[in-house]
């Protein structure tokens, strides 16, 4: 396959997958509260722009509906009320250490590998293109599981959750073009809903432990000691 | 015919790159509401320069004198192996990118030594962290480099322009990174904001102005002119190989003046951006750039990954 | 096809009722009015089936059968006794002052929420909104954690959330690729209906669909509390209120391993091979013996419970896994009789927690001796839960156990080993509990033990005779979902 012969949207959604992904690697690496969400509304944005490709080369008009869906919800609304509880809760002064930064992302580096090798047997009956955008999807969504791992804290854990959608939403539209309008009226419902007890979790944390630092809930463990 | 052209065409790189300077001062100066001077300042500048008597160093040994020189000749190379406005070049056939970027080895070599050669603080100090910053941009660079080459087959520059050229308009995911990286190299190579500024002469934030602080006269004009130079092959390497669209693939006259204003046009509108960046960002601490550069290096191995595994044929 | 749709609106309507009216004191009975209407929509729905067969609703939406009418019914049923034992206990609650009004009114509220995203979960024919109203189940019920807001509570709805919320996002991603495999063969408005999907199910993509399988059993184990992924669900159970731990043992728990269950249709229709269910059998029988020695460690009684319903959640994974029709009648089965037992139980250890004043078991003592209902329904249901005959646990234990021996004998001693060592794990903490000495000043409490009564001898019942009508009912899921009938 020689990327000149394919069509300009496959062209597009590769160069997209790839920003897409780079976008995940950048917010692994990123102990700043305030760029971490930046990072992240443009993950979304990204997103928005390959609905709309997508849309614009079927011609399919539910796909821009889904697009300005995702532009409002993740784009301006997420990252708005991440944005306004960080100042809320005084923290953007804060940067995180973050421990092991090099194994992260060597980890993220194995996780990307670990999706196109899991994904590989769907090579044999299908375009390279899409594997490789499946592949970008489910490394988004490992890279946020990673996100959520490495970073202790409870809005880098929300982004993370939120980047994971964003992943789930990007094999979507790559690989089907979309979800049923049902479905993915139901999802962006779901994730709104989400964004909302997120909001309301943050308020409840910070009064009972004063921080919002998720390695200081440590009361629950397996078996009692 | 080949010969004289590329000979004009270098001299036209090394009459126009105190114009860009010129051009990112004055978009910088309306950007921060001062009032600007005229585009052709910087030379006026180099013109005032080489009429004052240079002072050197009584400890300053040969070097030091023949640094500019050597600086400014090295640039000259470089600029004659770049294709500017056409891409059938005899020069360029004879230098690949690879040299290219020897060059500029070359050149910050000597630079730095004529730095430390002078024995002040500052010299040492400046050529030190000089070559800190191009140890580390340099791969970054190669990487960024080599995702063009590999795309291309070939790291003769005018072929590789050719190449692009020949495909039209397609999306390739790693020349996305490998822009990226090429940027924020470029801003790193020729001392701009948020790295180093090229404005400041405060002691302890200056990197590329404390190498060269113990210059005068002409051999300060050299040194200027090269830094111009220089910060024109950069742009002129990013307008031409990512967006060569408008570059003259023969010698007809209509064809050169087109590539000249397209050229002209994209230099503009790259000039405008860093001036636009340098307005809006602030410098960084000494010890970050290590992780802005990193990131560019980042930013070329993922452009060469993603060439293998999106774009290679299989 | 009606009963569905009321049976849907009716918690809808609820929720929007009781954020309005939650705080009226005499609102508990309101929210069983409630339950009882849902469960008679549900006995309508099952009387449909019954005479009709399977019903499909038109643009392919909804979807009953006689395996989801069956949960269906158990969902309303335990929905209904639940909220029995809940409107004194959240009384009571009040009173202590460990609850505010407006928490009140978020309870009942989430309460039809939750009941609403089950009975979605369990009608809807398309395997996209399967997935959004599992989600939405969590969504609904992870602030009914945090509910008291003391720092573990907020400590284990976090982790719910995140856990099940990323856990989850597996599901989609197995839910992507089913939509791409469907999206070869079929229209894309129906390419995640189920019934066209099982249809075509020899024609989908069998590589794919393997993949799939396996995010699918990522993300709804997540839920099921598989191991590994079990982590949030002693906390999520041992920290909420009572009636939350009942529904969400009872109810959550069986809907996500029916939509494990679904797609293993799909996938051996697919594949014409037993890997799905070599997988389920894996992490089943992992969960059911890690869970049974994790009883031996805990020190609160939910938590206790709570890895009691792991291990069983294990046994019926185990059990569909084996897709035998013998193991599918056994899963059904025990899924029932577990569902009826743990949200009995629960209700019990809430009231025990109550009279104690703590979770803590070393603190919990002497039942038998301040409040004999209380202490003799937790030994009843214990003994149950851990399958002594003659209650239903025990039936359908031994037919599980009948399944391994006929299919995969050599994993019959492993099984054996953990019903015994969840025995043992269960009994050395309950006993002191029950009869130990009883503290000074320990007083009774209201209790309403009706739900337990109705739902052990519920389980008696099916541990002693099944009803004909009963076992048809449990024979036709049983074809459904393997294919033939049992013996």
């Amino acid at each position: 396959m020689e990327l000149i012969k394919l069509d300009f949207y496959t062209q597009g959604v590769l160069s997209i997958a790839a920003l897409i992904g780079l976008t995940s690697f950048l917010m692994l690496g990123q102990g700043r509260l305030l760029r971490l969400i930046f990072v992240f509304a443009l993950q979304g944005l990204l997103l928005v722009l390959a609905t709309a490709l997508a849309g614009y080369s079927m011609g399919n008009f539910h796909l821009y509906i889904s697009a300005s869906i995702t532009l409002v919800l993740k784009v301006f609304l997420i990252p708005w009320m991440l944005h306004k509880q960080v100042y809320k809760l005084n923290l953007h002064r804060d940067v995180e250490a973050l421990k092991n930064n090099t194994a992260v992302m060597l980890g993220g580096a194995t996780l990307v590998v670990f999706s196109y090798y899991v994904l590989h047997p769907v090579i044999q009956n299908t375009s390279v293109v899409l594997v490789n955008a499946l592949a970008v999807g489910l490394s988004v969504v490992l890279l946020g599981m990673l996100l959520m791992i490495s970073h202790r804290h409870a809005i880098a854990h929300v982004v993370g959750f939120m980047s994971i959608e964003n992943g789930l939403f990007f094999a979507a539209i790559v690989s089907t073009r979309g979800m049923p309008m049902v479905v993915e009226l139901g999802i962006a419902f779901d994730v709104l809903v989400a964004a909302i007890l997120f909001g309301i979790f943050f308020l409840h944390i910070s009064r009972s432990i004063d921080s919002l630092d998720v390695d200081q809930m440590n009361r629950l463990n397996e078996v009692d000691q | 015919m080949n010969w004289i052209f590329a000979f004009i065409q270098t001299l036209l790189f090394i009459a126009l790159a105190p114009l860009l300077v010129g051009w990112v001062k004055w978009w910088k100066c309306r950007l921060q509401n001062r009032k600007a001077p005229s585009l052709l300042q910087p030379y006026r500048d180099l013109l005032k320069l080489t009429h004052k008597q240079p002072l050197v160093s009584h400890t300053a040994s040969w070097l030091f004198i023949a640094t500019p020189y050597i600086v400014f000749s090295a640039m000259i190379l470089a600029a004659s192996v770049v294709p500017l406005i056409s891409i059938d070049l005899p020069t360029a056939a004879s230098a690949d990118v690879i040299v290219l970027v020897g060059f500029f080895a070359f050149a910050r070599f000597f630079q730095a030594l004529a730095g430390m050669d002078v024995g002040t603080a500052f010299g040492g100090m400046g050529a030190s962290r000089e070559m800190t910053i191009s140890t580390l941009a340099e791969p970054a660079m190669l990487m960024a480099i080599f995702t063009l080459t590999m795309t291309a087959s070939s790291t003769n520059l005018a072929s590789a322009i050719g190449y692009v050229l020949d495909q039209g308009i397609v999306l390739r995911p790693s020349f996305v990174f490998a822009l990226f990286a090429m940027i924020l190299v470029a801003i790193a190579e020729t001392g701009r904001i948020p790295v180093d500024n090229p404005a400041t002469h405060l002691e302890l934030t200056m990197i590329h102005e404390a190498m060269i602080l113990e210059y005068s006269g002409r051999h300060l004009a050299l040194i200027e002119w090269a830094s111009a130079i220089k910060l024109m092959l950069y742009g002129v390497l990013i307008s031409n190989i990512f967006f060569p669209w408008g570059i003259a693939v023969d010698f007809a006259p209509s064809a050169l003046g087109a590539a000249l204003l397209w050229l002209l046009l994209k230099l503009a509108v790259l000039a405008v951006f860093l001036a636009i960046a340098e307005t809006a960002l602030a410098k960084m601490r000494l010890f970050r750039v290590q992780e802005f550069l990193s990131f560019a290096y980042l930013l070329g191995l993922l452009g060469l990954l993603s060439h293998i595994i999106l774009e290679a044929s299989r | 096809m009606i009963a569905a749709y009321l049976l849907l609106l009716m918690p809808l309507a609820g929720v929007v009722f009781f954020a309005l009216f939650g705080h009226r004191p005499r609102i508990g009975r309101i929210n069983i009015k409630f339950n009882a209407f849902a469960l008679l929509m549900s006995l309508w729905l099952a009387l449909n089936v019954h005479e009709s067969g399977t019903l499909v609703s038109e643009g392919l939406y909804f979807l009953v059968d006689s395996f989801n009418v069956y949960l269906i019914v158990l969902t309303a049923f335990v929905g209904l006794t639940t909220s029995i034992f809940s409107a004194p206990y959240m009384r009571h609650e009040q009173q202590k002052g460990r609850l505010t009004e407006k928490r009140l009114r978020l309870y009942y509220s989430m309460y039809q929420g939750f009941m609403f995203a089950m009975y979605l979960v369990l009608t809807t024919n398309n395997m996209g909104i399967l997935w959004v109203a599992m989600e939405a189940a969590t969504l609904a019920t992870v602030l009914l954690v945090s509910l008291y807001r003391t720092p573990e509570s907020i400590e284990a709805a976090w982790k719910y959330f995140i856990l099940c919320g990323v856990g989850i996002a597996q599901a989609m991603f197995g839910t992507v690729l089913l939509y791409y495999a469907a999206m070869q063969i079929s229209d894309a408005e129906n390419a995640l209906a189920w019934t066209v999907l099982i249809q075509n199910a020899s024609q989908l993509d069998p590589e794919i669909l393997e993949i799939s399988f396996v995010f699918m059993l990522v993300g709804y184990g997540t839920k099921i509390g598989l191991v590994p992924l079990h982590n949030w669900l002693p906390d999520a159970h041992s920290e909420g209120p009572t009636p939350m731990s009942a529904v969400l043992s009872g109810l959550l728990l069986n809907d996500a391993l029916y939509a494990v269950v679904r797609n293993k249709m799909l996938v051996d229709g697919a594949t014409q091979s037993h890997i799905a269910g070599y997988l389920m059998m894996g992490f089943g029988l992992m969960s059911f013996l890690v869970a049974a020695i994790f009883l031996h460690r805990q020190q609160d009684i939910k938590r206790l419970f709570s890895y009691s319903s792991i291990e069983h959640m294990g046994l019926m994974t185990f059990a569909f896994g084996m897709g035998t029709p013998f193991a599918t009648f056994a899963a059904l089965l025990h899924m029932t009789v577990h569902s009826l037992t743990k949200s009995a139980i629960f209700v019990t250890v809430g009231h025990a927690a109550q009279i104690a004043g703590t979770q803590r078991i070393e603190k919990i003592r002497g039942l038998i001796k301040t409040q004999p209902s209380v202490g003799w329904g937790l030994l009843i249901g214990t003994l149950t839960i851990a399958g002594f005959p003659p209650f239903g646990v025990f039936t359908s234990e031994f037919l599980v156990l009948l399944a391994t021996m006929q299919s995969y004998p050599w994993l019959t001693p492993f099984l054996l080993l953990g019903i015994g060592l969840a025995c043992a794990g269960l009994f050395r903490n309950i006993q002191p509990m029950v009869y130990g000495k009883r503290p000074e000043g320990q007083q009774a409490v209201e209790a309403n033990l009706w739900p337990v009564i109705i739902h052990l001898v519920l389980v008696l019942w099916l541990g002693l005779s099944i009803p004909q009508s009963l076992s048809d009912w449990f024979n036709q899921a049983t074809i459904l979902i393997s294919g033939s009938a049992p013996l």
